[in-house]
């Protein structure tokens, strides 16, 4: 379950894990965070202070780190991510109009998630939006809608 | 005989369905006694014919695209019977304009190799570089980098030699390092991400050659955490190439050691500017450190490091391999070598078009480019990503050199290139260069942190209509504090998109063609 209020049974041992897999090196911290969050989807305070315990560093660095970089969230997250790219190359080929679109499809629907990201490196295939982690490319009003069900369906399906 | 079929697996050409293709040849193999040998590689870079299959026959691969997974029988069928009338053949690879007419040093295997084959590899010229870089002294190693001329391709431009020198001659350092900067956050640009991808030997053979070089034994790379993909094939290239013996406590044999470590970022753009990403490097926020001391003196855990971008660092092995002198004889002025300019945004022919520097603006936007995806007459492209200045129409004929392009006001950055067409609203635009300061701003100094939230506020008064000229004034100012007093280029350019929208196109901010506000100060109100 990835998207439960509190850390699941067992997070502890999971995180204590992770680190370990980095020596407990403070330096490795956004590794870290990035595999804790992969396993948890966030990483929620309790967590945090696991983490710094494990790698011997203050829980205001573990927090400030988390609060500086977009990628890591101490909340959880909804199912479905939808990304919309807003970076230049996006824009030249419509990407504001598809912003709308994607919220749209969140209105009552608390499991899918919209956020604005500034490129994806598809630009020669502009607009480009990822759902769920997968990119698409040249994407039109119909097809996001249409991606997104998709991914929606298979969300509620796995909850 | 076993026919071989080429099907991207770049993450690009996989957007657009090229996984799907490759299921469907796949299955089609399953069915009847069908002989194919299917090969995942990395993108020729021609986005608008993703995905492109390509057919291995006797006169050369044979190019069909874009191609669906519902196209695959019939490709399958025109394959067998050699009929090149199928609606979607579009003759052989090697032959497409687009492709022909470029000169590809560092993307010469993209497309053409299994990019985590080591054999392919060096059949293609792989390791040639590192095998002469053994056999020859640090120095001169050091040395050849500086005479070829390269200069840094992650945005500055700054020259190779110079800091390879300096990181060399720090003697009394008990370890230094090798930084790879992957972060590639500017839009209209992803040559990073399909070299990494398409062709991962390449980068790490040049990050163990400027090892050598400079004597360190420990190489990162910064890869953004939006390129996941490549971040898994830079892992597997490395495993492959430790099992290989050119990674590890021994590089081919020889008395040095080197190991490389990829490490992924977390969504912020700022940790492209090498002071933030050193400190991302040692697991703190991304942000910029106060320069001196640069990173070749004191960089990474106050190490001696050098600090490249992924083009820099894979340009280094065909230089070793093929010599200072045959690089250098490619380019123009003081710009040497090839750049890969990646054609993006409303572009018909979107992708990457790796050539000598010295092509004009223009050369790449419609020779290569074929103009607007839309169709709709031009209205400018912006050079170097969203730091890099506007260009229009009458500035196309501009070469692309770092030099020409700096008496412009121009700048080439990484080499990217988006284009607009003519519904674009430049007023939008550079209240879009704002607004992304204000977002992606690691907050340090004052200028970038708050000017970027000014900025983007001016503009919204300005588009809404009010007070057009004070707006301007207060802009104009703005800019000025921006560029001079922020710590990095992050605020420092940010007004150069700002400045050339408003001096290319004045009518977009209420302004008559001469920069002259219009009677009333107010005509953008009045016109929209
Ligand atoms: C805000 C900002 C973002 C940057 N992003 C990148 C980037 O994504 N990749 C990169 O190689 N250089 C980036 N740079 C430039 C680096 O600071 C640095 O100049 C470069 O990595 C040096 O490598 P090079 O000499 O090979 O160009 C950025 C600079 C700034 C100010
Ligand atoms: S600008 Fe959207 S993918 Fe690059």
């Amino acid at each position: 379950m990835k998207n439960s209020i509190d850390a699941p049974y067992g997070a502890p041992d999971k995180v204590r894990k992770i680190c370990l897999r980095y020596a407990n090196r403070g330096s490795d911290l956004i590794e870290v965070l990035h595999d804790v969050q992969a396993v948890l989807g966030f990483v929620d305070e309790t967590t945090q202070k696991e983490i710094a315990e494990a790698l011997n560093i203050t829980r205001a660095e573990v927090h400030g780190v988390i609060s500086f970089y977009d990628d890591f969230r101490s909340e959880a997250a909804p199912g479905t991510i939808v990304r919309v790219c807003r970076g230049e190359a996006c824009q030249s080929m419509g990407a504001e109009n598809l912003l709308p679109v994607a919220e749209e499809l969140t209105k009552g629907r608390p499991r899918i998630g919209v956020e604005a990201v500034y490129c994806l490196g598809n630009c020669a295939l502009a607009p480009a939006v990822t759902v769920g982690g997968t990119l698409h490319g040249r994407v039109e009003k119909d097809h996001l809608v249409a991606i997104v069900e998709h991914a929606a369906l298979a969300d509620e399906a796995s909850e | 005989m076993r026919t071989r079929i080429f099907v991207p697996g770049d993450s690009g050409a996989v957007s657009v369905g090229a996984d799907r293709v490759a299921a469907a040849f796949i299955e089609l193999a399953k069915t009847g006694d069908k002989k194919i040998d299917l090969v995942r590689t990395g993108s020729r870079g021609m986005y608008w014919l993703e995905p492109l299959v390509e057919v291995e026959t006797p006169e050369g691969r044979l190019a069909y695209g874009p191609v669906t997974a519902q196209d695959v029988a019939s490709v399958w069928e025109a394959t067998l019977t050699g009929d090149t009338g199928h609606s979607l053949c579009l003759g052989l690879v090697d032959k497409i304009e687009f492709l022909k007419k470029q000169n590809r040093v560092m993307f010469s295997r993209l497309g053409i190799i299994d990019p985590l084959n080591i054999d392919d590899y060096q059949a293609h010229g792989g390791l040639e570089g590192l095998k002469k870089a053994l056999s020859t002294s640090p120095d001169d190693i050091v040395e050849a980098v500086a005479e070829s001329g390269l200069r840094g391709r992650g945005g500055a431009g700054f020259p190779a030699g110079i800091k390879w020198r300096t990181v060399a001659a720090q003697d009394a350092a008990e370890q230094k390092y090798i930084c790879c900067n992957a972060d590639e956050g500017d839009s209209g640009t992803f040559a990073d991400r399909m070299l990494m991808e398409g062709d991962p030997f390449l980068l790490l053979e040049g990050m163990i050659i400027a090892g050598l070089a400079v004597g360190a034994t420990h190489g990162l790379i910064y890869v953004r955490s939006e390129y996941p993909a490549a971040t898994k094939s830079l892992k597997m290239a490395i495993d492959i190439l430790r099992d290989a013996g050119w990674l590890g406590e021994t590089v081919g044999g020889s008395k040095h050691a080197f190991d490389i470590t990829v490490r992924r970022g977390a969504g912020s753009y700022v940790c492209g500017e090498e002071s933030a990403m050193l400190e991302s490097l040692e697991g703190k926020r991304g942000e910029v450190r106060a320069k001196p001391p640069i990173p070749a003196i004191s960089g990474l855990f106050g190490q001696p490091t050098l600090v490249h971008n992924v083009l820099t660092l894979a340009s280094v092995p065909t230089i070793l391999a093929d010599g200072a002198g045959a690089y250098k004889a490619l380019g123009t002025g003081r710009s040497r070598g090839t750049q890969a300019f990646q054609l993006a945004g409303n572009v018909k022919h979107g992708g990457l078009v790796e050539v000598a520097f010295g092509l004009t603006i223009r050369e790449l936007i419609e020779d290569f480019g074929g103009g607007t995806a839309s169709g709709k007459p031009f209205k400018c492209a912006q050079l170097g990503g969203p730091l890099g200045a506007y260009v229009d129409e009458g500035m196309l004929d501009l070469p692309m050199d770092y030099e020409a392009l700096a008496g412009a006001g121009a700048m080439l950055g990484h080499g990217g290139i988006v284009v607009f067409d003519e519904n674009t609203d430049m007023a939008e635009m550079a209240r879009f260069a704002f607004e992304f300061c204000a977002i992606e701003s690691c907050g340090k100094c004052t200028p970038c942190r708050i000017g970027a939230v000014r900025g983007r506020e001016l503009m919204d008064k300005l588009i809404a209509g009010k007070d057009i000229d004070s707006c301007l004034t207060l802009i104009k100012d703005l800019c000025e504090v921006m560029e001079e007093g922020s710590m990095c280029a992050m605020g420092g350019l940010t007004p150069l998109p700002v400045k050339s929208a408003i001096k290319l196109f004045p009518a977009d901010f209420g302004l008559a063609p001469d920069g002259v506000m219009k009677e009333g100060a107010n005509a953008r109100a009045q016109a929209t």
